[in-house]
């Protein structure tokens, strides 16, 4: 179902912290309905790369467009207005309020209450656990259902652009495989994803196409079964099979 | 301390588990020697019967009242403590600005016809001046004062603070004079009635009941409103409020907006029951409404409340409950020192306050 008018694309983008620069001319483009992912070392720019997405950090060069707008250096606040939604790092919750309230503040911009409730609906039925603890401050959760909450959260925006900073991080085996199962399931109903993950066999198991980070250049850009088969990218991140 | 016993022994251990004992023991020390001094000071005081029942009651009374004050007043630090982990020391003069503006509008309203045919009316009509005054000087002092050095060190807005709080005081005396300035008497406000055995003033009835519904209020604004729950929210996790497309910025200003609202009814209250102010009224009732925020545990809106109610009544009673029965002279005069060994108190047994559970710090 990918179109190929891309929904997000970096162009040439270059990010400084002081002196040091971090992200080196990097181009990347996201299509409509796809599920790509960046892969990456530590310190490779991935969290870069999506704080510059957001506008947490303003690029030296290039350009960040969203669906043919240039969206470079805007507020991050204006971003979930736009269609972009973010799954943190290590999930950031707002763990002194309720599962509700998250929510509540996951659709904070939108006015439209029916659709609102509907996708209360459909967050329950992609998480029926989130449902049941509704009342429950986000913080007494476990770790697993804090990012279910997360995504719930995340998906209340109704984005259009899903971005995914490494989901699988803290989380037990079997609670990544539900977790990037979701992701799909998430996909095909409609929203692009970019996730950010640094496990790569998992994320090249759902996604249409990868990008590999190395000290802030794209190094490889391919579709995610190419990707699996590279022998680079069996050395370096896969490990050998 | 319970940390203490899972690092393996070593030299940075025994350092730390050989200075511990000493600080430790000089706490329990204190502490020992306040619960006694108050456990012998009220004993003395009550078998001494120096205040008559009815006395004490009408202190209880007017520690309530007062205390309604404080509460209102700790809200704003408390509130913006929340979102910016720093401590508004000009509050106190938002605060005297409602007095003042208080002040201006009462004594106008009583050359009216209206101040006699419908006294609470044009009361009302004096609190929403306050309040509206206070919070755009609350807000003007976020836009200019504070909000261009977000980012900077600690130190700084709080150096800044305390420059606003005089620049404040002497823009108030420059402009209306450094006289103190009566309210006007209320008529339906003098007098007291009975209710359950206690005396009560009208005027406190007043001033109690305005600040519960103020306080009712707020609680309603930020448990179930949008706005609230941004604000609550950005004093969790600036960074992830964004991304919710909360605007901070907007959010934070608010905060300062409905602080100020707050302090400016408190002024009011405060200038109807003492009938005076002048341009330092807000210096001690300041530091006092910070004591209750602190007392309450700071950041914790709930705990200002009773943070606030706490500190009327320990400055009410406390003087003639513990000082008198040791043996001290002119006790009453000594409620500033009660208050303020409170908090002493406070920090010595119990660091986050009454309610406070959080640490000031816990930001992610």
């Amino acid at each position: 179902m990918t179109d190929t008018k891309p929904l997000l694309e970096l162009r040439n983008v270059s990010t400084h912290y002081g002196a040091i620069q971090i992200l080196r001319g990097v181009d990347v483009e996201i299509r409509r309905g796809e599920v790509v992912c960046l892969l990456g070392g530590n310190a490779s720019g991935k969290t870069t790369m999506l704080k510059t997405i957001l506008g947490y950090v303003v690029p030296t060069q290039g350009d960040v467009v969203l669906d043919g707008r240039r969206i470079t250096g805007l507020p991050t606040q204006r971003l979930v207005g736009l269609g972009v939604s973010m799954v943190p790092e290590n999930r950031r919750l707002f763990k002194r309020m309720t599962v509700r309230e998250n929510l509540e503040l996951g659709c904070y911009l939108r006015q439209d209450s029916g659709e609102i409730a509907k996708d209360f609906e459909r967050v329950f039925t992609l998480f029926p656990k989130v449902k049941q603890r509704l009342s429950q401050r986000a913080g007494t959760l476990s770790g697993g259902e804090q990012q279910m909450v997360a995504m719930a959260r995340a998906l209340m925006a109704r984005p259009k652009l899903l971005l995914m900073d490494e989901p699988s991080m803290g989380l037990a085996p079997v609670l990544v495989e539900q977790n990037f199962d979701i992701i799909r399931e998430v996909n095909q109903q409609g929203t692009t994803v970019f996730v950010v993950e640094q496990n790569a066999r998992m994320a090249l198991s759902i996604a249409d196409r990868g990008y590999v980070l190395q000290t802030g250049k794209i190094v490889l850009a391919d579709t995610a079964e190419r990707l699996m088969s590279n022998p680079r990218m069996q050395e370096a991140y896969l490990g050998k099979l | 301390m319970a940390r203490t016993n899972l690092v393996p022994p070593g030299p940075v251990v025994g350092k730390r588990a050989f200075q511990l004992p000493i600080v430790d023991g000089f706490l329990w020390l204190v502490r020992i020697a306040a619960i006694a001094l108050i456990l012998v000071g009220a004993t003395r005081s009550i078998a001494s019967a120096r205040l008559s029942g009815q006395q004490w009651r009408d202190l209880v009374v007017f520690g309530i009242a007062q205390g309604s004050v404080y509460a209102l007043v700790a809200l704003g630090y408390t509130m913006v403590y929340g979102v910016l982990r720093f401590i508004n020391f000009a509050h106190g003069e938002v605060f005297m600005i409602g007095a003042m503006t208080g002040y201006f509008v009462t004594d106008g309203l009583a050359r009216t016809a209206l101040w006699e045919a419908a006294p609470f009316l044009s009361l009302f009509i004096a609190l929403i001046c306050c309040m509206t005054v206070s919070a755009l000087v609350a807000l003007l002092l976020e836009r200019v004062a504070y909000r261009p050095l977000r980012g900077a060190p600690r130190l700084i807005p709080f150096i800044t603070a305390i420059g606003a709080s005089f620049f404040l005081q002497y823009t108030m005396a420059s402009l209306f004079g450094t006289s103190v300035k009566s309210y006007p008497e209320v008529e339906v406000l003098t007098g007291s009635f009975t209710l359950l055995g206690f005396r009560v003033l009208r005027v406190h009835l007043l001033v109690i009941v305005a600040a519960l519904v103020i306080m009712a209020g707020l609680y309603l604004y930020v448990e179930k409103t949008k706005a609230g729950k941004a604000m609550r929210a950005v004093s969790e996790d600036q960074e992830t409020a964004k991304l919710m497309g909360i605007n901070v910025d907007r959010t934070i200003a608010r905060v300062f907006g409905v602080g100020g609202a707050m302090a400016g009814a408190a002024g009011l209250l405060f200038g109807l029951v003492f009938q005076n102010v002048f341009f330092l009224s807000g210096f001690l009732p300041g530091i006092k409404a910070f004591t209750a925020a602190v007392l309450g545990g700071i950041g914790n809106i709930p705990g200002a409340a009773v943070g606030g109610l706490t500190l009327g009544m320990v400055e009410s009673m406390g003087p003639s409950l513990v000082l008198v029965g040791l043996g001290i002279p002119a006790a009453h005069q000594l409620k500033d020192v009660v208050a303020f060994v409170t908090l002493v108190l406070v920090l010595i047994f119990r660091p986050t306050g009454i309610l406070g559970e959080r640490v000031s710090e816990d930001r992610g």
